[in-house]
């Protein structure tokens, strides 16, 4: 089993990811500058917050070129959350800032209504199944194979991501009668909008899902 | 606003020092063993999340959950929340760091209602849970409404509930926690005029609490609005069980989320 470094920028509630991890059979580092990113076998990159506080924090200590040098090498990358949106290309959440762009595409707010006009509850708390998105017919090939369509995780977001590119949207939770993203993938690089940390056997099963696609399992 | 989709069951973990305890109405507290063995037991069975509560805590003013809820992240992966005499940002910072999603809060929000905004501002308002613990002001009489408790329904706050949970919501609160002192621990049964009437009230989400002793409880407090059922006692003296609960649910017609065995 790999070890499994979290990278650290000062704006997340790491030990609930760490101990998911561990109870999922990995060691667990911290990273909290470019070198120990750099040194990493496998990188989470966790969060809670707002997109801009979370890139600026990423710049400020110098992780965003290390992750993005990591990503390019083929290290295994999982994003959970804010972890996730900031894959993206850019988000309005704090002002319009950039993103990492591994994953092509914006992040948007949620809708503030439903498909039929009826007010939406943002930020979108609670448990929602996980669906195939596009053509896919099941999860192969990602962290998320041993999923059913419909087995449902935990979410906590007002933003949502939106991949330019069919092929690298994996997942989907239904919220107001509209498809949310749930799941991004594009070879080494995967995110999640859910919590898997929080999201009982299932997310236990992605992070093992993820842990088992990586080099030297 | 309706509730959007499946009724959350929440398993009410109350705490005195390292004890899992369970008073009636509040009093007369009952140690019952180690909340840890109680909350992996719930987590296994299915349930959705975790309410762990320091009942001595505001008389001490400091919460005791850090350890207890350090230890639950080792074995427990469902979203926690924390309460019991939190009174800063710092005290919620302080809980949600130990492992905790969500921090209700009571006695501190009524004494000072700013705290509300200053905790949706520094984490979010999913993480604000205002606590609302609601005694009728006349048994005999159910128009009389309901006044805001303290200090696990020993003292009074004057304080309307209704009015409480509008100005609540307006300042920050993400969601309610809304208990009945006349039910708590009784197991006769819910407040479920309160639970309707706080429901029609505010968008964000009710967990209604206190005196759930069997499904048609909890199916009548999700058709008056509740979006979650907190259960004690039920759970703790195993008159309910969580896959048999949800099962109970879903044929009365009731989203849950699946249970995972």
């Amino acid at each position: 089993m790999p070890t499994v470094t979290i990278i650290d920028y000062g704006r997340s509630n790491l030990l609930s990811v760490q101990r998911a991890l561990e109870f999922c059979g990995a060691q667990v580092a911290f990273a909290s500058d470019p070198q120990q990113v750099l040194e990493a076998e496998v990188l989470v990159l966790p969060g809670v917050g707002s997109f801009a506080d979370g890139m600026s924090m990423l710049r400020q200590r110098g992780l965003e070129k290390a992750i993005l040098a990591k990503a390019e090498q083929g290290t295994p990358l999982l994003g959970i959350c804010l972890g996730m949106q900031m894959l993206l290309d850019s988000s309005p959440e704090g002002g319009f800032t950039k993103g990492l762009g591994l994953i092509a595409g914006p992040v948007l707010p949620l809708e503030s209504a439903d498909v039929q006009g009826q007010p939406l509850r943002v930020p979108h708390v609670g448990w929602g199944g996980l669906f195939c998105a596009g053509e896919r017919s099941d999860f192969s090939g990602s962290p998320l194979e041993k999923i059913r369509p419909g087995e449902e995780t935990y979410f906590v977001h007002s933003y949502q991501a939106c991949p330019a590119r069919k092929q690298d949207y994996l997942a989907y939770t239904p919220y107001g009668g509209r498809p949310v993203c749930a799941a991004v993938h594009r070879e080494n690089v995967t995110g999640v909008q859910f919590h898997p940390e929080k999201s009982g056997e299932v997310g236990l099963a992605i992070l093992r899902g993820f842990l088992s696609r990586c080099p030297g399992v | 606003m309706s509730r959007p989709g499946k009724i959350r069951l929440v398993a009410r973990l109350d705490v005195k020092d390292e004890n899992l305890v369970k008073g009636i109405q509040y009093e007369g507290l009952r140690k019952l063993g180690d909340p840890h063995d109680f909350a992996v037991r719930y987590y296994k069975q299915g349930i959705d999340e975790l309410l762990y509560l320091d009942t001595v805590a505001s008389l001490y003013e400091r919460n005791n959950l850090g350890e207890i809820l350090r230890h639950a992240t080792q074995d427990v992966f469902i979203p926690i929340t924390a309460g019991g005499g939190l009174r800063s940002v710092e005290d919620v910072g302080a809980v949600l760091k130990a492992g905790a999603d969500k921090a209700a809060i009571n006695t501190a929000a009524l004494r000072c209602p700013q705290l509300i905004t200053e905790v949706a501002r520094a984490f979010g308002s999913q993480c604000m849970v205002l606590s609302v613990q609601a005694k009728r002001r006349d048994p005999s009489n159910p128009d009389a409404g309901w006044e805001a408790y303290y200090d696990n329904g020993r003292e009074h706050s004057g304080m309307d509930v209704l009015e409480w949970v509008r100005r609540g919501v307006e300042l920050g609160a993400g969601e309610i926690l809304l208990s009945s002192v006349d039910c708590e621990g009784v197991q006769k049964g819910m407040d479920q005029s309160l639970i309707a009437a706080v429901s029609a009230l505010v968008d964000v989400p009710v967990i209604a609490a206190g005196g759930a002793c069997c499904g048609q409880d909890v199916i009548q407090a999700a058709q008056n609005g509740a979006s979650a059922v907190a259960l004690g006692s039920a759970f703790h003296y195993n008159k309910l069980q969580v896959p048999e609960l949800k099962q109970q649910l879903e044929q009365a017609g009731i989203e849950v989320r699946k249970c995972q065995q």
